[in-house]
């Protein structure tokens, strides 16, 4: 009764039965098999899926509101996940990437789901591309995964997207901090926002000496895009180049290649996902004394039957 | 081994022309440290995009503020719009600037809980707890 329900909802489209279906997901809810299965492979095959990376601060939330209302203009539909941290302390967390994109919050064809990290290392690579999947799954051409660029688990999920683009703004000491998240080695496009600002020349022109250089190691050039997200200037330009980076990823094979790759990471954070509880119950259970190397007794906690 | 709890996603938001976010803030802030997920969506925002975006969330609780008197139209037209999007299910939680005569009528017109400035913040946490733990066992 309950999965035909969402099914349904979910088939129908139906913006409740979207959002359940990515908690009951999200939850390793039994339904979630069901759900998983029950999407048209070939629409997830086709969407587009855009990583959008960088410091707080730098725009990505204002510049993502910018790309939906392009990609509307054009009809298509549009499905954003927005990754914000958890507090390690408390596990909760607040999520306001949406504050910038309520401008879209009627249009049914724009689906914002924010989601936290949970404290999950490769978990949340698996929710994020269940999630993605989720909405490619109900129709969603254009997929975006917004994340903070500051640590191991944002890159693994930008490792979920087709084409990953990082945002930085002048004043922010970025380019050596996006230098230390190695960062700027998996990007696509380098966006240089706040454009107008002082400083974004200077960050533009070592943006364009990083990108010549990945010319130099035979990587396919990294674009370098100049923005100012709240006034929309830059949209148009930073389009094209997504285009062009997509179109000439579908040609050369590329974008095969790291689907691919991104599905046998997924599988692999899945299968880890999976098996962490019966783990966590051995662990519960198991009468140790607590001494020794952990690695040597979690040798002999996966030996144990 | 520390207990697997249930993570409870709220959406906190102001409806209306108030700009005055603090007490929203502090709130958002109070759930975070309690363990929930809390969406926040900014100042100014209609009752049906405050509906929408809790659909599209999936959040078992809305709580909004509001300091600026409009609380009578705005806080029960939060619930129709929720109604009519299909998710009259989601208990709201109002608070703010409010006279006690209007708590009744707010709860009469489907407003959850009504809380004033004074409220020890243990206390709401502890309302937007049980309204998520009621709203998630009635789900089908």
């Amino acid at each position: 009764m309950k999965s035909e329900h969402i099914l349904k909802g979910l088939r129908d489209r139906d913006p409740r039965g979207i959002a359940r279906a990515i908690s009951l997901v999200e939850e390793n809810d039994p339904l979630s098999d069901e759900i998983l299965a029950s999407l048209d492979d070939s629409l997830v095959d086709q969407a587009m899926v855009l990583g959008i990376t960088g410091p707080p601060g730098a725009g990505k939330s204002t510049l993502t509101d910018r790309i939906i209302t392009k990609y509307r203009s054009q009809g298509r539909r549009v499905g954003v996940i927005a990754v914000d941290p958890s507090s390690p302390i408390s596990g909760g967390a607040i999520l306001g990437d949406r504050i910038r994109m309520m401008g879209h919050a009627l249009d049914h064809d724009v689906v914002v789901r924010s989601m936290a990290t949970r404290g999950r290392l490769g978990g949340l690579c698996a929710a994020a591309g269940a999630a993605m999947r989720i909405l490619a799954g109900s129709g969603c051409s254009v997929i975006i995964i917004e994340t903070v660029g500051v640590g191991q688990s944002e890159m693994d999920i930008i490792r979920l997207a087709d084409i990953t683009s990082l945002v930085l703004a002048p004043g922010l000491g970025d380019d050596i901090q996006a230098m230390k998240a190695g960062l700027l080695e998996v990007a696509d496009i380098l966006i240089v926002n706040k454009a107008d600002c002082a400083g974004a020349e200077t960050l533009a022109m070592d943006m364009e000496a990083i990108a010549r250089e990945g010319v130099r190691k035979e990587k396919v050039e990294t674009k370098v895009c100049m923005t100012v997200a709240s006034e929309g200037k830059g949209i148009n330009e930073l389009l094209a180049a997504i285009e062009a980076v997509d179109a000439s990823h579908r040609e050369s094979g590329e974008r095969r290649i790291r689907r691919e790759k991104a599905y046998d990471l997924e599988v692999l954070d899945w299968a880890l996902e999976l098996i962490k509880p019966s783990i966590i119950e051995k662990i519960g259970k198991w009468d140790h004394d607590r001494k020794g190397a952990p690695r040597l007794q979690a040798a002999r906690l996966l030996a144990q039957e | 081994m520390p207990e697997q709890k249930k993570t409870y996603r709220v959406l906190i938001g102001k409806p209306g022309l108030d700009g005055h976010d603090r007490g929203a803030k502090f709130i958002a802030r109070a759930l975070r440290d309690a363990g929930f997920e809390v969406v926040y969506t900014g100042i100014r925002r209609t009752p049906e995009e405050i509906a929408a975006a809790a659909v599209q969330e999936d959040v078992s609780a809305v709580g909004l503020s509001l300091l600026s008197g409009a609380h009578m139209s705005l806080f029960p037209a939060v619930v129709r719009a929720l109604r009519n999007a299909g998710a009259g299910d989601i208990p709201v939680l109002g608070g703010g600037i409010i006279p006690d005569e209007d708590i009744g009528p707010l709860k009469d017109s489907g407003i959850n809980a009504v809380y004033t400035p004074g409220t020890p913040v243990d206390k709401i946490i502890a309302a937007f707890r049980s309204a998520c733990e009621s709203q998630e066992a009635g789900r089908t």
